[in-house]
C-alpha cells in the first residue's frame, strides 16, 4: 500500500485540490470534530459499572466448584463514558440518513421511525417466544396477517417465515426443494443451475446443501441465456436459481419461457428475491412460474441495515412445495391462533426447523407496519419510483459512463462498466473511493461479475429530485475530472473521511481479531 | 405519500429526460400475461395514526411480561436492558448504515465489531471470536459444520440436555449436508452418556451448560475424552448471563462456543432477531463461518479496522465458501456490546449472583408447595420441577391467573415422560411479590 501516500510533488490539475490541505494532521490525532477515540479495552480501570446492582453475596456450595474462579478482564463504562464513546464512534460511519447511499442490490432506503416505534411497544417488542399460546394471540396474528400481505403481494399460496436472512431464506427454499424430490422419488437430482451474474450467495448455498453448481450463460443483451438454460436442464437438475430482476438490473423477458422450461425438465424454480422491490404490487412472481422466493425484509420493506443486520428471508412458496416448508407454522383454529412448532402433529414431509423459534418477529412488525403505511398503491408507487430513479440516474450519466446494457429502461438499479475510464489511469475502484470525498457512500463495485469493472447504482424510491440531481452533478464533475487527468484525486482517495484508505492485506495475513 | 418525495411534476419532467412517455413503458419487459391493471387486492395508502393504532391493537391482544409475575425462559430471558441501549442503536449512523465494506467510512461500526469480538472472546474464555451468527442454534449448527471441515468425519453426537429447538436446528443442517447426528435422550443432569457415543467418526459433540433443565455441567471430562478421540467440543449456552458466575467453556476446554447473547442487550421481541455468539480455539480461525473484523493501519499508519478473511465468504469463494452466510446480526451485536461495557466484568458479576440468589430462593418456595419436586441438582437461573399432573395444563391455568409461570418441557417436543415437568426461570427482574403471587397460583391450579 505505499503507493497510497500521497506524491505532493506532481501537483493535480485541477484547481480546487490541495492535496497538501488533505493531509492536515491535527496535534492530538483527531480531525476535527470526529475524535480519535480509544477502545474500550484500553481504559485504565475495568472496576467501574453502568449498572447499579447490589453487590450481594451468595451460597455457591451447590455448584460443585463450577464457579468461575478466573477474571473476566471486561472493562465497564458509566453512562456518560459510554454513550460519549459510541456517539463518537457513530460520527465515523455514513448512513441513508445522511445521503443518497447508492449500493445496487442492497437497496439503501429509507427506514421509516414508526416502524421502530411500533417494534418497541408493550406486548410487541417484549414478549417471550414461549409464553402461552394464549398470551400472544396478538402476535400469532400480525405473523398471519404478515403472511397474507406476502403472499398476496407476490401470488404464491404459501409461506415459510422463519429464515432470519436472505442466504437463510435460500438456503430454506432448497432444503424445502430437496425435501420434495425426495419425497416424489426425485432424490437423484443433484445439479442446480445458477446464472453467472448470481449473487454469490445463490452458489455458495446450493454447494452448502450438496448440489452440484452448473452456470448458465449470459446473453449479449444481459440476461439468462435461454438455449443454453435448455441444453442444462435435465433429469438431474434439481433447481434453477434466478433472480429477477436480475443483477444487472433488467427484467428477464424470457422469464415465462425459463419457468416453462424448468418444470418440463421436472425442476423447480427458485427465484432470488433480493431484487423484488423494483417489482412489488406490479408483478406478481406466482404469475412468473416461481416455486420459491426469499424476500430481504430489509431491502423491499425497508427495515434497518443496521450496519449488517439484522434482516429477515421469508420464503414464499408454490402449492407444489408448500408441504415441505419447515417448522414452525402460524394456524388459524377457530377464533384464535395456534402454533405448530413440532413435527409428529404434522406431515412427516417438512425438512425441519431454521432456528430456534419462530424467526425475526421484531423485523416482521417493522416490515408489516411498512405495508400497511403504503397499502396495496402505494406499494405499486414504491416499485414504480424505484424504476423511475434509476432511470433517470442512468439518462442522466450515459453520455459520461458507459453503460453495458444500453438498449432498453433498467428497472430499480443503473449498471455501467468501466470501459469509459480506459487509459485514465482511474479504476472503478479509486471512482468510488473519490465519492466518498464528495459525500457519497459508493456504489457496488464489480459486481455482478459478468461486467468488467462493474458499478451498480440504485437510488431507491426514498430519493428526493434534489438529491439525485446532487448525486449526479458529483458523478458528473468526477467523470469530467478522471476524463481531465486529475489522477491525484482519486489515486489516494478518500482524504477527507474518518479514515484513509486501509491496508486490508495486512489485515488478512497477520488476522488480530481481538485487543491483547 | 409520506415516504415517496417524488412529486407528479417530478415524475413528468424524469420520464422526458429518460425518454418514454410514460411509467409503463419503464416495465415494458415484463411479459404481457404477468402485467396487471389495477393494484393487488390489499388495503390501500394509511396515515400513521391509523397505522400506529392497527399495531397496538396487535399488541393489546397479547400479555406483556411487564405487567404480570413473569418465569419464562428455556433459551431467552427477560433481564432489565438500561435505557442507553436502545437509545444508542437507534442512531441514524448505526441504525441506517450498511455491511462495513467500505472501511474508511463504516470505522464505527467496524470499531465496535472489534470490541464485540474481544468482548465475546473474554466472556466465553475463548482465543478468538467472530461478529456474530443469526441466534445461539444457528450459531451451534454452525459449529457442527465447522467441525466437520476441520476434523474431516462426520458424526455429530448430541448431548441429552441441548435445548430441543437447538438439537432439531442442528439436525436440519447437518442432515442437508450429509452430517450424521446422535442424540441422547433427553436427560435432566446425564452428561456421561455422551461419553458412550464418542468414538473415532465422530467429528463433534455438542453439549449445552446450563442445560435446558438449568443444571449447570462441568465439562472437563466430556471436553478431555472428545479431544483424545480426535472430536471437537462445542459447548452451547443459552443464557449468557450465567457466564459472570460460572466456570467459562474456555476454561472446560472447549473447541468451540456457540452463544445465545440475547440476555445481554436485546429485547425478548417474540423470539428474534437475537444474536449468535461464536469463539474458537486459535487454530479453527480460518474455518470459522461468518464475518470478521480485523485491526489494520490506514495510508497515513493510523490504526483502523477492516472486514477481513473474508476469502472464507459466499461473496468471494461462492460455491466454496465456508458457509453461505452473508447478513449477520449487527445492530443486535451493538446492543450486546453497549450492554456489556455498560456491566463490565463488576456489574456482570453483580448481575449474576443476584440471578442466582432469587432462582434459589424461588427453588425453596416451590419445593415447599406440595406434591411439586425439584429435579435440577446444580443451577443458575433457570431449574426445573416435575409437577403432579401435565405442565401443560398447568401453565396455561396459571396464565389464566395472570401469571406466567415458565415453559413445559413438553412445549419444546414430544417426550411423555416429561409431561409434568416445568422449566422456570427467575432474573433480576423478578421481584418477591411476583414469587409470591407465583407460589399462591401455582397451590391454586395443582
Amino acid at each position: 500500500m505505499g503507493d497510497m501516500k500521497m506524491n505532493t510533488v506532481g501537483r493535480p490539475s485541477a484547481p480546487d485540490f490541495d492535496v497538501e490541505a488533505t493531509s492536515f494532521h491535527t496535534l492530538l490525532g483527531g480531525r476535527g470534530l470526529l475524535q480519535s477515540e480509544k477502545l474500550i479495552f484500553e481504559w485504565d480501570d475495568y472496576h467501574r459499572t453502568g449498572v447499579d446492582f447490589a453487590d450481594i453475596a451468595i451460597d455457591t456450595s451447590d455448584l460443585d466448584g463450577l464457579v468461575r474462579g478466573d477474571d473476566l478482564n471486561l472493562p465497564g463504562l458509566t453512562e456518560p463514558e459510554c454513550v460519549r464513546h459510541y456517539v463518537r464512534l457513530s460520527q465515523k460511519n455514513h448512513a441513508i440518513d445522511l445521503a443518497l447511499y447508492p449500493l445496487g442490490s442492497c437497496t439503501m432506503k429509507h427506514n421509516p421511525r414508526l416502524n421502530e416505534k411500533m417494534a418497541r411497544i408493550a406486548g410487541l417488542g417484549d414478549i417471550h417466544p414461549l409464553q402461552p399460546v394464549s398470551t400472544v394471540q396478538g402476535a400469532l396474528a400480525l405473523m398471519d396477517s404478515l403472511a397474507h400481505w406476502l403472499k398476496t403481494l407476490t401470488g404464491m399460496p404459501a409461506v415459510a417465515l422463519s429464515p432470519k436472512a436472505g442466504a437463510h431464506g435460500e438456503l430454506c427454499g432448497l432444503l424445502t426443494i430437496k425435501a420434495a424430490h425426495e419425497a416424489r422419488g426425485q432424490g437423484h437430482r443433484r445439479t442446480v443451475l445458477v446464472p453467472t451474474s448470481a449473487h454469490g450467495t445463490n452458489p455458495a448455498t446450493a454447494a452448502f446443501v450438496g448440489y452440484t453448481v452448473k452456470e448458465v450463460a449470459q446473453t449479449a443483451d444481459g440476461r439468462v441465456d435461454v438455449a443454453d438454460l435448455a441444453s442444462k436442464l435435465g433429469s438431474d437438475v434439481a433447481a434453477i436459481m434466478v433472480t429477477n430482476p436480475n443483477t444487472c438490473g433488467l427484467f428477464e423477458r424470457d422469464i415465462l419461457e425459463i419457468s416453462r422450461l424448468t418444470h418440463e425438465a421436472g425442476a423447480y424454480f427458485y427465484c432470488d428475491g433480493a431484487n423484488f422491490n423494483a417489482i412489488v404490487g406490479r408483478v406478481r412472481p406466482g404469475d412468473l412460474g416461481v416455486d420459491a422466493m426469499h424476500i430481504n425484509l430489509h431491502k423491499t420493506f425497508s427495515t434497518p441495515h443496521g450496519g449488517g443486520g439484522p434482516g429477515a428471508g421469508p420464503v414464499v412458496l408454490s402449492a407444489a412445495l408448500a408441504p415441505f416448508a419447515p417448522r414452525p407454522w402460524v394456524v388459524s383454529a377457530g377464533d384464535g391462533f395456534v402454533i405448530e412448532e413440532h413435527g409428529e402433529a404434522d406431515s412427516a414431509a417438512n425438512f425441519g426447523r431454521m432456528c430456534a423459534f419462530h424467526g425475526q418477529m421484531g423485523m416482521y412488525i417493522r416490515a408489516l407496519t411498512y405495508m400497511l403505511s403504503h397499502g396495496a398503491d402505494g406499494l405499486k408507487k414504491v416499485a414504480e419510483d424505484a424504476v423511475l430513479n434509476a432511470n433517470y440516474i442512468k439518462a442522466s450519466l450515459s453520455d459520461l459512463m458507459s453503460v453495458p446494457f444500453p438498449d432498453g429502461p433498467c428497472m430499480h438499479e443503473a449498471l455501467f462498466d468501466d470501459s469509459w475510464l480506459e487509459g485514465t489511469g482511474v479504476t472503478t475502484l479509486d471512482f468510488a473511493k473519490a465519492m466518498i470525498d464528495e459525500g457519497f457512500h459508493p456504489m457496488t463495485m464489480y459486481f455482478p461479475l459478468v461486467v468488467h469493472g462493474a458499478m451498480l447504482i440504485e437510488p431507491t424510491e426514498t430519493e428526493s429530485r434534489a438529491e439525485m440531481d446532487r448525486f449526479i452533478a458529483v458523478l458528473r464533475a468526477l467523470a469530467g475530472a478522471a476524463r481531465n487527468g486529475d489522477v491525484a484525486r482519486f489515486k489516494g482517495a478518500p482524504y477527507l473521511a474518518p479514515a484513509k484508505r486501509l491496508d486490508e492485506t495486512r489485515a488478512a495475513r497477520q488476522p488480530r481479531l481481538i485487543f491483547s | 405519500m409520506r415516504y415517496l418525495p417524488l412529486s407528479e411534476a417530478d415524475r413528468v419532467s424524469m420520464l422526458d429526460k429518460i425518454g418514454v412517455g410514460s411509467i409503463d413503458d419503464l416495465f415494458i419487459d415484463v411479459p404481457q400475461p404477468a402485467r396487471r391493471s389495477g393494484t393487488v387486492d390489499l388495503p390501500v395508502y394509511t396515515g400513521e395514526l391509523e397505522v400506529e393504532a392497527q399495531l397496538q391493537a396487535f399488541a393489546a391482544q397479547n400479555v406483556s411480561p411487564a405487567k404480570v409475575p413473569f418465569f419464562v425462559g428455556a433459551g431467552a430471558y427477560r433481564h432489565h436492558i438500561p435505557a442507553t441501549v436502545d437509545h444508542i442503536i437507534q442512531r441514524s449512523e448505526f441504525l441506517t448504515s450498511y455491511t462495513p465494506y467500505q472501511p474508511e467510512i463504516a470505522q464505527g461500526t467496524l470499531q465496535v465489531l472489534f470490541e464485540f469480538q474481544t468482548q465475546v472472546a473474554r466472556l466465553t474464555g475463548m482465543p478468538v471470536a467472530n461478529a456474530s451468527l443469526y441466534d445461539g442454534s444457528t450459531a451451534a449448527a454452525e459449529g457442527v459444520l465447522m467441525a466437520t471441515r476441520v476434523t474431516k468425519r462426520s458424526k455429530a453426537v448430541l448431548s441429552g440436555g441441548l435445548h430441543p429447538h437447538y438439537r432439531e436446528t442442528v439436525e436440519t443442517l447437518a442432515h442437508a449436508v450429509g452430517i450424521t447426528t446422535e442424540a441422547c435422550d433427553l436427560a435432566i443432569d446425564d452428561e456421561a452418556e455422551v461419553l458412550n457415543h464418542i468414538d473415532a467418526d465422530t467429528a463433534c459433540v455438542v453439549v449445552q451448560t446450563p442445560n435446558v433443565f438449568g443444571t449447570a455441567t462441568d465439562l472437563t471430562q466430556i471436553a478431555a475424552a472428545a479431544q483424545a478421540a480426535g472430536a471437537l467440543l462445542i459447548v452451547v449456552v443459552t443464557e449468557v448471563m450465567s457466564l459472570g458466575l460460572l466456570k467459562s467453556p474456555g476454561e472446560m476446554g472447549a473447541d468451540v462456543v456457540a452463544v445465545e447473547g440475547q440476555s445481554i442487550g436485546v429485547p425478548l421481541s417474540f423470539g428474534g432477531p437475537y444474536v449468535g455468539l461464536f469463539a474458537v480455539k486459535e487454530k479453527y480461525l480460518r474455518q470459522m463461518p461468518g464475518r470478521l473484523c480485523g485491526e489494520t493501519v490506514d495510508a497515513d499508519g493510523e490504526r483502523g479496522f477492516v472486514l477481513t478473511l473474508s476469502t472464507r465468504e459466499q461473496h468471494i469463494r461462492r460455491d466454496k465458501a465456508t458457509s453461505n452466510i452473508c447478513t449477520n446480526s449487527g445492530l443486535c451485536a451493538l446492543a450486546f456490546s453497549i450492554h456489556m461495557s455498560l456491566l463490565g466484568q463488576e456489574g456482570l458479576k453483580r448481575v449474576a449472583r443476584i440471578n442466582y440468589a432469587k432462582a434459589h430462593a424461588l427453588r425453596d418456595r416451590l419445593a415447599a408447595v406440595p406434591g411439586v419436586e425439584v429435579v435440577t441438582p446444580r443451577f443458575f437461573n433457570e431449574f426445573t420441577v416435575k409437577l403432579p399432573k401435565a405442565a401443560a395444563g398447568v401453565v396455561e391455568a396459571l396464565a389464566a391467573q395472570g401469571v406466567l409461570g415458565g415453559v413445559p418441557v413438553s412445549r419444546l417436543g414430544v417426550a411423555p415422560e416429561f409431561d409434568n415437568h416445568l422449566i422456570v426461570a427467575t432474573t433480576e427482574t423478578v421481584s418477591d411479590r411476583d414469587m409470591d403471587a407465583f407460589v399462591q397460583a401455582l397451590k391454586a391450579v395443582l
